[in-house]
């Protein structure tokens, strides 16, 4: 299948120049990545693990000090790469081709305007209709995501936050983009209406037939919605497989980590908490940005830096440690051990860790 | 009475908020009443989505605010009887608050030290700057940081995670008795969220500190605490022990809360949030 997004070996840096000094923050270094026609590809890390910048890049929504040293994306709607357009060109793709869905819905929509309006501003001049025409689209786009189409008449504070949140899922859904990328759009919600918004997103996103990615560090929101999920940590993609398989069958330390600290109910069983914190971007560890907190740390990893290689069917891994995993795991794999995984197991099994 | 660490009965609290649109008269809390028994610490959750009152709540237990009706006792001395600096400064040393985002908490321009140093000058009656660098390494070793690691640093100089840290470090230079903590993990990173939890967990059972601990996370309020109180529109619907009330809930409203809260188990059926009517339901 062709691919909706490809990216490759995309490196984007943030340059600081003083007094003729330059400083660099690899934000994104090396992800190279495909998302697949009609996929929700979820993208999952902490802050600082580089997730925004890469969607900014992607977006071509860039700034000084952000830079793109290498590397191409490129989309299935264009001819050539996104960084090959002229301002003008990225501007008529962007919402119409390719939209974006927003972390704080707050922030989207003109408080002093109605929704009405903020409606003509993003989509009208997409749409080459007439005002009649647009507000009938407009109409039976709302109606097709259960929107009241009174929204329309009213003024941003007068909606709650999941209402806003529906209102900018529909706004970036109106044009029926080939693309969307979703930023955080769950995680300023209460657990009741989280759910809704997600259902939302995937009703959206399946009636289009739209490519999207997925960016949230909460995984239990992933396992909910993302097809694939892929892993950063400091800037690097550490791991990239299906959903199932990150959560059944993780296979680098970090995320065996996350997935297996996830609290849930009617499990109260000790998690552990792993040691130090995410490395600072402008001055990275050497070798595996990770080695530092890695329980299976070995010597290799302190000096060279593991590539992302393919270890199973559609399954990436950049990790030393994690190739003899695999035959592990061509064996049938002990029941228990599933999900509950975590660095400390996988160094017992490997005989690594005392 | 004398057995209560901390009892709050038949609180409620109106805002006045009286502008163009006349008074607003839905209460924020609505009669609420709990209690923590004073031998037996334990972590108390109270869990609501946003505009349940929680956090009102929370600041009424912090005598921050006073409420509009209902008492509050805490070690059988009424909250609305205190007054005065040196009574004020006492009970501010027995119960501490922990707040949401640490990056806020903490002013971005002053040194993190300054505050626990601030706490111990207060709360401790540590006078001499020797003191109370004492006081603060103490409470920061209860933590797993020592005050090598936060002395003169600002709070960007620290992980989120040890900020967060530093934060209930300095709750703890006064001993407190009871600790309020208001949604303490949600701005924490995924990998740094169970070392808050489970440090929330060792502060009850080494160091005999009861929490409070508010949250609308189902998951992590099933996995540390004894008891959960369920707040919807200000109302107590549902109270128990935690694990009876998240494993089989009673109130219509608990049993939404519960039906709503994601789990990573999900990931077996990936298309349980995708419409049957689209067909693409297997």
């Amino acid at each position: 299948m062709e691919a909706a997004l490809s990216v490759e070996n995309l490196r984007a840096y943030y340059l600081m120049r003083y007094f003729g000094v330059v400083r660099e923050v690899r934000a994104v270094d090396d992800i190279s990545l495909e998302v697949r026609r009609n996929e929700i590809y979820g993208l999952a890390g902490e802050s600082s693990s580089g997730k925004t910048t890469f969607i900014k890049t992607i977006a071509a929504a860039i700034r000084p000090p952000l830079e793109v040293v290498g590397g191409s994306i490129k989309y299935s709607f264009l001819d050539r790469d996104i960084y090959g357009l002229s301002p003008e060109a990225l501007s008529a793709i962007r919402w119409k081709h390719l939209s974006y869905i927003t972390q704080g819905s707050m922030n989207v929509l003109n408080p002093i305007r109605r929704v009405r309006q903020s409606f003509i501003d993003f989509a009208f001049r997409h749409m080459g209709r007439s005002k009649r025409e647009f507000f009938e689209i407009v109409d039976r786009h709302l109606a097709r995501l259960h929107l009241a189409p009174t929204v329309l008449s009213a003024y941003p504070h007068e909606l709650s936050g999941g209402m806003r949140q529906r209102v900018a899922i529909a706004l970036a859904t109106i044009c029926r983009p080939e693309f969307i990328i979703a930023d955080e759009p769950t995680t300023a919600l209460d657990v009741v209406v989280q759910k809704s918004v997600l259902r939302m997103i995937r009703e959206a996103q399946q009636e289009l037939g739209s490519s999207m990615i997925f960016v949230t560090h909460d995984l239990t929101v992933h396992a909910n919605i993302a097809d694939r999920l892929g892993i950063m940590y400091a800037g690097r993609l550490v791991e990239e497989a299906t959903t199932t398989d990150i959560f059944h069958n993780p296979m680098h330390p970090y995320t065996a980590h996350l997935v297996g600290s996830l609290p849930r109910i009617g499990d109260s069983t000790p998690k552990k908490a792993l040691a130090g914190a995410p490395p600072s971007l402008a001055d990275p560890p050497s070798g595996c940005r990770f080695h530092p907190r890695c329980p299976l740390a070995m010597d290799i990893c302190r000096q060279a830096h593991p590539t992302l290689t393919t270890l199973a069917a559609n399954h990436r891994v950049a990790c030393y440690a994690a190739s003899p995993l695999v035959k592990r795991s061509a064996e049938p794999a002990p029941a228990p051990a599933r999900s509950h995984l975590d660095g400390e197991v996988i160094g017992k099994a490997m005989g690594l860790v005392q | 009475m004398s057995g209560d660490l901390l009892k709050v009965d038949h609180v409620t609290k109106f805002y006045s908020a009286s502008g163009m649109f006349g008074r607003a008269t839905s209460p924020a809390l609505d009669d609420v009443s709990f209690y923590l028994a004073a031998d037996r610490p334990e972590i108390f959750a109270i869990i609501g989505e946003s505009g349940s009152g929680k956090t009102t709540l929370a600041r009424i237990i912090l005598n921050m605010l006073a409420p509009t009706s209902g008492t509050i006792t805490f070690r059988g001395s009424d909250l609305s009887k205190i007054h005065g600096r040196r009574s004020r400064l006492e009970f501010m040393g027995h119960v501490q608050p922990i707040f949401q985002n640490p990056f806020e908490a903490f002013n971005p321009l002053k040194r993190v030290d300054r505050y626990l140093f601030a706490s111990a000058r207060c709360f401790a009656e540590r006078r001499k700057r020797a003191a109370q660098e004492v006081a603060a390494d103490e409470a920061l070793k209860k933590v797993g940081l020592s005050i090598a690691e936060v002395k003169g640093r600002f709070p960007h100089e620290l992980s989120g995670g040890q900020l967060q840290r530093t934060a209930i470090a300095r709750a703890l230079v006064s001993s407190p008795a009871l600790i309020v903590a208001d949604e303490p993990v949600s701005m924490v990173d995924a990998s740094l969220r169970m070392s808050i939890v489970n440090l929330f967990k060792s502060l009850r059972d080494e160091l005999k500190v009861s929490i409070i601990y508010i949250t609308h996370d189902l998951a992590t309020a099933y996995y540390i605490s004894d008891r959960v109180m369920i707040m919807q529109k200000g109302k107590v619907v549902e109270t128990g022990p935690a694990r009876e009330v998240l494993s089989n809930p009673h109130h219509p409203y608990t049993v939404l809360l519960r039906e709503s809260v994601l789990s990573p188990d999900d990931a077996d059926r990936p298309s349980a949030l995708s419409v049957p009517a689209q067909g693409t339901v297997t």
